[in-house]
């Protein structure tokens, strides 16, 4: 119960994001310690899907975030590509009317602009690309730099990796602070963690710690589910997606949006995704989704009809009322620093995430001004949902 | 008919006919969907009909009960007060949250829920039933924990050998051994030794012989007495060498089973050095008890007591309007199933036509249900698998049939990945994502894991096309929208 732990940092969450921070700060020669209340990947990372995508976000911030994870996640492919699953897949754009194609490449012309490899692809090419998607489809966007990795795995794998010491199954009760208000720590319900340093990658429940050490972060769920096919031989190629998923991810909407993502995976089955709902953490099985993500997911491979879906899970993205993540320091709290609320491209923006944070750590500078992500950039008391 | 209020039962073994029967007798409309094509369960499970057999009976006992339901459940039919649905397959049954509650009863409102169902042996087209009342009688199924060579053709289930006898009335084999833990291992041996199958040994890994110390529910159930004594003596008859504190070690053979190794047991439920013996058969029939079903209540949002539904006197689920009985609420055979599957149905049947239940009318009924339980709480207590299984799970053994995922790979995930539970285990090994969906695996990588085996969220009952899901339960939403 007492016993004592030191070390440099402390970082609150096993997931993705949680394990980038461990693997960076260590590599950075950091001594890291990862606490979670639950085993590894336990909470939005084993819910994901895995994409680690340029070609949904316009050019910002966030986009420039995706392009240095891209490039960070190519890179640790080569150490450990084949444990977490890492493919190369390209994602594929769909637009489904002439007007719709119009649109699509003007958003890639800008993303074009911001260092994304966009290239436009006519009504035939589609078909070499995917040669399944329903007929008569005007065109789409060819995204190469689109990946995919396992989630779950990946944050395994990156903290087998990091050398962090991985202390599961506890759960952080409070952040201690020192008489001057500076981080002294974590109190756990195993005992102390003691170290100048906390990292909260706690993912949808980042508020909860943020609070834990006296300042507010208005993380909220974004509820998401996941239909899972029977294992198939490669029928589906890439990441598809019809063009509207691109404004369904970018809505501030508290209702019901789903728009068709279908990929296949290196086991076999084929993910279908996404829903977007704010209904805070309700886990119940419901229908109308799943119902909404069969038909947009049959309307684009009209072969799925047929296709078994074995399995539907879902999962709660954590998200900040800009879309954009917390990721750095908090003035508020010397010493507390943010790595959450990167909604449904956490598994993505993990890298950078890590990354950029532990060059903070060491005083060096970062790869991309962190002013965007800044943790304390919401009012203290941020309006309610909707208002 | 059609004005009387409508009550759903799924599954046709001892629990769903004893409530359709019921429920049908007592002023309520009863749509019984199951998804084999004669009716019976696995307990009562009829042979083909084109067997053409003489005397089915002979692989039965309580065979007068069965024919009382299924006559009963023929005159309803008949007098359409029930519809039968054979070789349904439900796959999910939706609470339709739109539906105001119209009345106060824990019956629920009109129309409350759809059973979404896939016909036929294909299981391709979807059949929707919309009802005011659902009552799950959806069974149980074979809990069987892995060990080096289970996977070598000639291995099967003992409940899988029993319904191959029930149903065809042969075995393939000519040597068998029967083996793991539990009550069901005995009518397994006899009836295989009947069928003409040399029944090498009968390996038992408990010591049922501490049951007869547990008089008290022993004394309640002189049936289930004799019936033991019964089994006991046909052992005899056959000459089965009965092993009991032994285990199965391994299963040998290359392409086919060969010989099993078998082995002692100590007290703390490990193998005893130097015991191991070897029987030659091609044949094994393994069991190690049984596990409700709880699919569709776990998705209704029933709650869960451990790994069974939870009910109340009546046999309510906290859910208004669902109901359960026979093994989804507990393991505890046909007659604790046909107790509370009457239960079941009077409760139902009462609430539905807005009349408070009186539990007198039901009292023979319970008395039974209270003995029974009982007896299968103290049966559980000296029925158990090996308490150190898994050291027989050795690192090449395949643990997750559908993937084919090691001891060795979850032990890894355990240890190396900071899995800590099942759920992480499956997502780092992919054991439990395959066809079965962890049904077979579950309580195997529980055990490897270190962590109690905790009922899985399967929101599909079973794998549904989704062209079918595309369209499910839609023509109701809209009407409502």
């Amino acid at each position: 119960m007492s016993k004592r732990l030191t070390c440099d940092v402390v970082v609150v969450g096993a997931g993705v994001v949680g394990a980038a921070c461990a693997f960076y700060a260590a590599r950075a020669g950091l001594d890291v310690v990862v606490v979670d209340r639950g085993p590894v990947s336990g909470g939005t990372t084993g819910a994901g899907e895995g994409n680690l995508l340029v070609s949904d976000k316009e050019p910002g911030p966030e986009l420039d975030l995706a392009l240095l994870s891209g490039r960070l996640w190519a890179q640790l492919a080569e150490e450990i590509g084949e444990f977490v699953e890492y493919e190369a897949k390209g994602g594929l754009v769909v637009a489904s009317t002439p007007g719709g194609l119009t649109a699509l490449g003007r958003f890639a012309e800008d993303q074009r602009a911001a260092g994304v490899v966009a290239e436009p692809v006519d009504g035939d090419s589609l078909y070499d690309l995917e040669p399944h998607l329903a007929p008569g489809l005007p065109g789409g966007v060819y995204y190469p730099q689109d990946c995919q990795v396992m989630p779950a795995l990946a944050a395994a794998h990156l903290l087998r990796v990091s050398g962090a010491r991985l202390l599961t199954g506890r759960t952080v009760t409070d952040v201690l602070l020192k008489r001057d208000g500076t981080v002294d720590g974590v109190r756990t319900s195993l005992g102390d963690i003691l170290a100048p340093t906390v990292i909260n990658a706690a993912g949808t429940w980042g508020g909860e710690l943020a609070a834990l050490a006296g300042v507010a972060l208005p993380v909220l769920p974004r509820r998401g589910f996941v239909l899972v096919t029977e294992p198939l031989p490669r029928l589906v190629r890439h990441k598809v997606y019809a063009a509207d998923y691109v404004a369904d991810v970018a809505s501030d909407s508290a209702a019901l949006q789903t728009s068709p993502v279908v990929e296949g995976t290196a086991a076999g089955p084929v993910l279908i995704g996404a829903s977007r709902e704010r209904v805070g953490f309700d886990r119940t099985f419901s229908l109308p989704v799943v119902r909404a993500l069969a038909a947009g997911a049959t309307k684009l491979f009209p072969f799925l009809s047929d296709v078994r879906a074995m399995r539907s899970y879902l999962g709660f993205r954590p998200y900040l009322p800009d879309h954009l993540p917390a990721i750095g320091p908090d003035p508020r709290v010397p010493g507390l620093v943010h790595a959450c609320g990167h909604e449904g491209a956490g598994i993505g923006l993990a890298t950078g995430t890590g990354h950029l944070i532990a060059q903070l750590l060491g005083g060096k500078t970062p790869d991309l001004d962190p002013a965007p992500f800044r943790p304390d950039r919401f009012p203290d008391f941020p309006d309610e949902e909707g208002a | 008919m059609t004005d009387r209020p409508h009550l759903a039962v799924i599954g046709a073994g001892p629990a769903g006919l004893a409530a359709t029967v019921t429920a049908a007798a007592h002023g309520v409309r009863v749509t019984l969907l199951d998804s084999a094509v004669q009716a019976g369960g696995q307990f009562y499970r009829q042979p083909a009909a084109e067997l053409h057999a003489g005397r089915p009976q002979a692989l039965h006992h309580q065979w007068r009960t069965w024919e009382r339901l299924r006559d009963a459940l023929a005159r309803h039919v008949a007098a359409g007060r029930a519809t039968y649905l054979t070789d349904h397959h439900v796959w999910f049954v939706e609470r339709r949250l739109n539906q105001q509650p119209g009345t106060a009863d824990r019956g629920g409102p009109r129309g409350a829920f759809t059973v979404h169902a896939l016909l036929g042996p294909e299981q391709e087209a979807p059949v929707e039933v919309t009802a005011d009342a659902v009552l799950l009688a959806t069974g149980g199924y074979e809990k069987v924990l892995p060990f080096p060579g289970w996977t070598l053709p000639g291995v099967l289930t003992a409940g899988g050998a029993q319904a191959m006898l029930k149903g065809t009335l042969a075995v393939s084999g000519r040597t068998a051994v029967v083996a793991g833990t539990g009550p069901l291992l005995l009518p397994v041996a006899t009836g295989l030794a009947a069928a003409g199958v040399e029944v090498a040994a009968l390996v038992e890994s408990a010591d049922p012989r501490a049951f007869l110390r547990r008089t008290r529910a022993l004394a309640a159930q002189p049936g289930k007495v004799a019936e033991g004594a019964q089994y006991a003596a046909q052992l005899l008859r056959h000459r089965v060498k009965l092993l009991t504190r032994h285990t199965v070690v391994e299963a040998h053979g290359d392409e086919r089973l060969e010989a099993v190794t078998v082995a002692a047991l100590d007290t703390d439920g490990r193998v005893r050095p130097g015991t191991e013996r070897r029987i030659a058969c091609d044949t094994l029939a393994v069991g190690h008890g049984m596990l409700p079903h709880t699919d569709l209540a776990e998705t209704l949002g029933c709650r869960l007591d451990g790994l069974h539904v939870q009910v109340d006197d009546e046999q309510r689920t906290d859910v208004p309007g669902i109901w359960a009985a026979g093994e989804t609420t507990g393991i505890g055979g046909a007659a604790l199933s046909l107790a509370e599957g009457h239960i079941a149905g009077r409760s139902a049947a009462a609430r539905l036509t807005g009349a408070e239940p009186d539990p007198r009318t039901w009292a023979t009924a319970a008395k039974s249900r209270t003995g029974l339980r009982e007896f299968f709480a103290a049966l559980d207590t000296v029925y158990a698998p090996p308490a150190r299984w898994t050291d027989l799970v050795t690192d090449d053994t395949v643990v997750c049939r559908c993937e084919e995922v090691t001891g060795g790979a979850i032990r890894e995930a355990v240890a190396r990945l900071g899995a800590g539970d099942v759920r992480t285990v499956k997502l780092l090994t992919r054991a439990a994502m395959g066809w079965c969906q962890g049904r077979m695996c579950g309580p195997a990588v529980a055990g490897l894991a270190g962590c109690e085996l905790t009922p899985s969220r399967r929101p599909f009952a079973r794998p549904v096309p989704l062209g079918v899901l595309a369209h499910a339960g839609e023509a109701e939403d809209d009407e409502h929208q």
